[in-house]
């Protein structure tokens, strides 16, 4: 017993992290799903015999495992599993990209913020507050429909909707962090402000950040499909997972597994991303790990 | 408490002026500004464009713009709709009583459900319940709306035929019963992501009350333990419920848009995806500042209220 107690003091951080991490089952099958999906959207479709946006009207709502087609044909007869694929490489793309732009423009406004705090923290915070004061779907749809749709701007557009929570936990982590000896240590040494915050502070505050970011692939992917769904997002050849449920609903009574593959492609990969961040959370921060 | 809810108040105004500075940049950002829906019409010359940039005074400074149109939207002139003329706020009017019917059953549906999960996986916490709550929560919170709303028009009106697919009722029915019939899909569909938020907060609110000094003493003084949790528990960890009932606001609104484009319900978030269509920018914009400021005013009587029932909140 006691030897075990010994081990587990002297593991190093990162082990003590990993250790934790593998115990969060949930996560783990998390982690495990997104490496199939983004394997398999990106070298899926060199093993198919059809190409996503290959029309053939002859062999129209096919239903699936009828011959070649796994997962059917779509109301142009293109195969259903092919448009999954690469569906999901865009929508998995557009949820990480958006992610990192998020997460710059977050970490940006947040340490600027809590590192300064005064009239200029005050005035970005009040700004992340204000907009959240917009429903995030309400936004999108909003400066979508002002815009001309497409990969770089749906991006663009989910990141603009999605940084706020972001800036705010960065925000309160520098805040507190700034008056850490090791902060004021590199005041004293001279280091410029801009140095300090994202040389010393910043990445003392990797844990949380990681896990909004986790998290925030989940909710980006979430806001590429409704938008798409809705038309206002990627736009038709181009698959993604959103779009390939815009007709769904009107075939949903003659070719209802149309609706049914992208639903769940979408549903697994938030969920598990969901379920990372859950598994990052308990392993990066054992603060909130007591019971 | 008054000094409370005068700071409360100032701070909300203050984000109010903010909220709407953004959303008078987004309207001119536009591309061709406000007056895009003229310019691709053919029966306008560039001299009437001129015109009309000049009557609306759209060729002013943009400050003095801004001024004139905060000032108009607190007075309550919200502009006209492209489509027919019609005055935004009677426009948004008319559509809000569709939304709210179908918000305010899906809270109620979310909160007895959710409270229910959360107090019981908070009271037998790590049991078998509490897991599936748990992981159901999360499946919850990441299935599309939209798609759950497809999947149970599948199975509730294709293939079982209890539920109609859509609308708020059938054209010339006008029975209470019609209406809640058609009411049971779009309700359940948006009560599924609350439900999962409020037995999250639910669990955890109870899980921090059932571990204080007062739950002990009441086990101490030997009172049975469905009063402890009822009484005692219960009421404390109800009221930082309060303030997810105004964090969540947005999400309901959201999932609200969404389940009323995928049900026809002709509500508010239906008439913004229309309007959106039309590219009728007035109403569009007229709903997303709507939105905003209920939002707005739904953190400050949270806030408000949470401080009345909660003394320890004024001080603070």
């Amino acid at each position: 017993m006691g030897a075990a107690a010994l081990q587990s003091v002297q593991l190093a951080p990162g082990q003590a992290a990993w250790q934790r991490f593998r115990r969060h089952r949930l996560a783990v099958a998390g982690a495990a799903i997104i490496v199939i999906l983004v394997l398999g959207s990106a070298f899926g479709p060199y093993l198919l015999p059809f190409d996503d946006t290959y029309i053939d009207i002859m062999r129209r709502f096919a239903p699936p495992l009828s011959g070649a087609h796994i997962l059917g044909t779509d109301e142009l007869g293109r195969d259903v599993l092919a448009r999954l694929m690469m569906g999901g490489r865009v929508s998995i793309a557009i949820g990480i990209v958006a992610m990192i732009i998020a997460m710059a423009v977050g970490i940006l406004v947040g340490a600027f913020a809590g590192f300064y705090g005064g009239v200029l923290g005050a005035v970005l915070m009040r700004l992340v507050d204000a907009v959240l004061c917009f429903p995030a779907i309400f936004l999108l749809l909003a400066l979508a429909a002002l815009t001309e749709p497409g990969l770089m701007t749906t991006t663009v557009l989910i990141a603009a909707t999605a940084w706020m929570n972001v800036a705010r936990v960065v925000e309160a982590q520098v805040r507190s962090l700034r008056e850490r000896e090791f902060a004021v240590a590199a005041v004293a040494f001279g280091s410029s402000d801009l140095r300090i915050m994202f040389r010393e502070l910043v990445p003392n505050a990797m844990a949380p950040i990681v896990v909004s970011a986790t998290l925030n692939v989940a909710t980006a992917i979430l806001l590429e499909s409704y938008v798409s769904y809705l038309g206002y997002g990627i736009q038709p050849p181009a698959a993604s997972w959103g779009n390939m449920l815009n007709n769904a609903q009107i075939y949903l009574t003659s070719a209802p597994w149309l609706a049914l593959a992208p639903g769940i492609a979408i549903t697994l990969a938030v969920t598990s991303f969901n379920f990372l961040g859950d598994g990052l959370r308990d392993a990066l921060d054992p603060r909130m790990n007591i019971p | 408490m008054a000094r409370y809810v005068a700071n409360r108040l100032i701070q909300a105004i203050l984000l109010l002026v903010i909220v709407s500075a953004l959303g008078f940049a987004i309207l001119h950002l536009a591309p061709g500004g406000p007056l895009a829906q003229f310019a691709v019409s053919s029966q306008m010359s560039q001299e009437d464009l001129a015109r009309v940039t000049r009557q609306l005074g759209l060729d002013r400074p943009l400050p003095i713009q801004y001024l004139d149109w905060f000032g108009r939207m607190l007075r309550g002139d919200w502009g006209r709709s492209y489509r027919d003329g019609e005055g935004v706020l009677t426009i948004i009017g008319s559509h809000l009583g569709a939304t709210f019917e179908l918000m305010a059953t899906a809270t109620v549906i979310a909160v007895l459900l959710g409270c229910w999960i959360g107090v019981l996986g908070a009271v037998r916490r790590y049991s078998l319940f509490d897991s599936l709550a748990t992981i159901g929560a999360m499946i919850a919170l990441s299935i599309p709306t939209f798609w759950f709303g497809l999947v149970t028009i599948y199975i509730f009106s294709v293939h079982l035929g209890w539920l109609p697919s859509g609308d708020r009722q059938t054209i010339g029915d006008g029975s209470v019963l019609d209406l809640l019939h058609h009411l049971i899909a779009p309700a359940m569909v948006l009560a599924l992501v609350e439900t999962a938020i409020w037995g999250r907060f639910m669990r955890s609110s109870m899980l921090e009350v059932v571990n204080q000094d007062y739950i002990r003493t009441a086990r101490a003084k030997g009172l049975p333990e469905w009063r402890i949790l009822t009484t005692h528990a219960l009421r404390n960890a109800l009221l930082p419920m309060i303030t997810v009932a105004g964090l969540q606001f947005p999400t309901l609104l959201g999932g609200a848009l969404v389940t009323e484009t995928v049900f026809t319900w002709p509500g508010m978030g239906r008439l913004f995806l229309d309007s959106i269509g039309y590219r009728d920018y007035p109403v569009v914009m007229g709903i997303l500042m709507f939105s905003a400021t209920m939002v707005l005013i739904g953190s400050l009587l949270a806030d408000i209220l949470y401080a009345v029932v909660d003394p320890r909140i004024r001080v603070g």
